[in-house]
């Protein structure tokens, strides 16, 4: 039960939700950039919540499945073929054993996840199967994946997969086997200047008035150089009053610290846990995930909010977000 | 103490701006008192140099209406525990081998300090150290307790490469480097044990409250113990 690696695409490795608990010996959760997306690509296939899925960025790759799987392309929209054929994006799809599946350019959005029936069989490391590259551990080998892979699918991965679809009434013996419902995109850009909320951080009054007023007003460029560490913002130079030294202390996803260049460093997923650079914003929990499907080059404004809204904003998210969920999973059950 | 949000999925406690011992060496019992108490929606327990990192699980189905308030309170009412028969924490030997070929900042920090290498070496072996927080990379302790003699300030251009087990030093700290990685420490040698293993228990070398005493080591040593 085997998935092989044809062509790696730009950035492909195994992910699922994270280690938790772990922050204390300096790693941090880790995980799915855009965890709704991740979610949903679990979710379509029947698998439950945390299953492995890969997390593909930018420019896909080109997998062949050794069984019959149900698979689900979830997230960013990609170009996307199954044997030549166009594969519907955000939906369960059943494939054949040898089939490929071949993934082009992002076309909105910069992440999407393919889950598949049984999930990735891979060993957990500290209790999670995501892959952690600035440590190179868990996952794959601790690594993106390459050309000539073969990724262990689950024993059962194939009966999953008809079973599966015969909840779906999938038709089997086509070649593209697929439903007429998908699941909802939360997290990709809907304008072309992303609107990301963030609160002031706690050295915030650290910086001079016009850079704090630069930091809400000006539109930022997400930077070529942005990885699953952090995304470099481009953008007006932003200046301190002061050049007191800081005690490296928890920095946590969506922290924007600013280093001694001036130019402000979002924490995503794969962040460090401490850091010593002045903390500018803390972006709102809800908008994160909206943030990683920024692809390089894309426009975002921050739009100021209390910890308050943000909980809010964080709240109506999750609902959401829970009821297309639960949507899904009733699509299972019926 | 102060605390902050840092947005709304944690929390900052500050007990010191400055690098104070006695402040970081308390926050260790603080933390052990607050993890025993913390209820599930509470992730992480992080104690850093100056202060106290509480995490909370957004998802988690217990999370209250305001978890900054409800985490504060839970921090404040720990900090009324009478402080426990204070935990001395491990004692653990690290190898070093200081030979010119892992020591890359030797002849730098001789400069600075008007010491030998010799000297530098007796005096960063000579003194007991303590774990003062484990962050940035997995298992990257930082430890305090260095001589002041050997007090020097970061290179002025961080290295894009230094080697995994690097011991440096900078900041009145020391360092171990876990992976190789960029780093702007002055490098004085090289311990063969694994500072991070993800397949041991506890995966990291070095926990906070650690006393560390630094054992030179030769060459040779160094290559049996690798």
């Amino acid at each position: 039960m085997s998935l092989r690696v044809l062509r790696p695409g730009l950035l492909t490795m195994v992910q699922d939700n994270g280690r938790r608990g772990l922050q204390h010996l300096g790693i941090v959760p880790g995980g799915a950039m855009d965890p709704a997306a991740f979610a949903f690509a679990n979710a379509l296939v029947g698998n439950s919540a945390g299953e492995a899925a890969l997390e593909i960025t930018l420019l896909g790759p080109q997998l062949e499945f050794g069984e019959d799987a149900l698979v689900a392309l979830c997230g960013a929209e990609f170009e996307a073929t199954l044997d030549g054929q166009p594969l519907p994006l955000d939906r369960p799809v059943l494939l054949q054993a040898g089939s490929r599946l071949a993934t082009g350019r992002a076309r909105r959005g910069s992440r999407a996840y393919l889950g598949v029936a049984g999930g990735i069989a891979l060993e957990p490391v500290l209790g999670s199967r995501s892959t952690y590259l600035p440590a190179g551990f868990g996952g794959y080998e601790g690594r993106a994946l390459r050309a000539g892979d073969v990724l262990p699918l689950a024993p059962d991965a194939a009966r999953l997969a008809r079973q599966r679809a015969d909840r779906l009434q999938l038709q089997e013996g086509r070649p593209l086997s697929s439903v007429h419902w998908s699941a909802p995109s939360l997290t990709l850009p809907e304008q072309e200047f992303a609107v990301i909320h963030a609160m002031e951080g706690r050295h915030f009054g650290w910086f001079d008035a016009a850079s704090q007023r630069a930091f809400f007003d000006a539109s930022w460029r997400v930077s070529p150089a942005s990885d699953r560490m952090g995304f470099r913002l481009l953008g007006p130079a932003l200046a301190r009053l002061n050049r007191d030294e800081i005690l490296s202390e928890p920095t946590c996803l969506g922290t924007v610290q600013v280093p001694a260049d001036g130019a402000p460093i979002a924490l995503m997923a794969d962040h460090q846990t401490t850091g010593g650079y002045p903390k500018i914003a803390e972006i709102a929990a809800a908008d994160v995930p909206r943030l990683a499907q920024l692809a390089p080059g894309a426009a975002l404004r921050f739009a100021r909010c209390t910890l308050a809204e943000a909980l809010e904003l964080r709240r109506a998210t999750r609902q959401r977000f829970e009821s297309a969920r639960r949507g899904i999973a009733w699509k299972y059950q019926s | 103490m102060r605390i902050e949000p840092l947005g709304e999925a944690a929390m900052y406690a500050e007990f010191s701006r400055t690098l104070d011992l006695e402040v970081n060496e308390g926050l260790q019992a603080i933390a052990t008192t607050v993890r025993e108490r913390a209820p599930a929606w509470i992730s992480d327990v992080v104690p850093s140099l100056g202060g106290l990192a509480l995490h909370f699980d957004l998802d988690h189905p217990e999370l209250p209406q305001a978890p900054l308030q409800v985490a504060s309170d839970l921090l404040r009412d720990c900090l009324k525990v009478p402080a426990r028969a204070r935990a001395r924490g491990r004692k653990v030997e690290v190898p070093v081998c200081y030979d010119a070929e892992f020591a890359l900042d030797m002849g730098e920090v001789a400069a600075q300090t008007g010491l030998d290498a010799a000297e530098i070496v007796r005096r960063h072996t000579a003194s007991e150290h303590r774990v003062l927080m484990v962050g940035f990379a997995p298992g990257q302790p930082y430890i305090g307790g260095l001589d002041a003699r050997l007090a020097v300030p970061r290179r002025a251009t961080p290295r894009t490469r230094v080697p995994a087990g690097s011991i440096a030093i900078a900041n009145a700290q020391s360092v171990v480097y876990p992976f190789e990685i960029a780093g702007g420490w002055n490098v004085l040698g090289r311990t063969p044990l694994r500072v991070f293993d993800p397949h041991r228990e506890p995966p990291s070398l070095l926990l906070p409250g650690d006393r560390v005493r630094f054992a030179p080591i030769a060459r040779a040593e160094f290559e049996r113990l690798k």
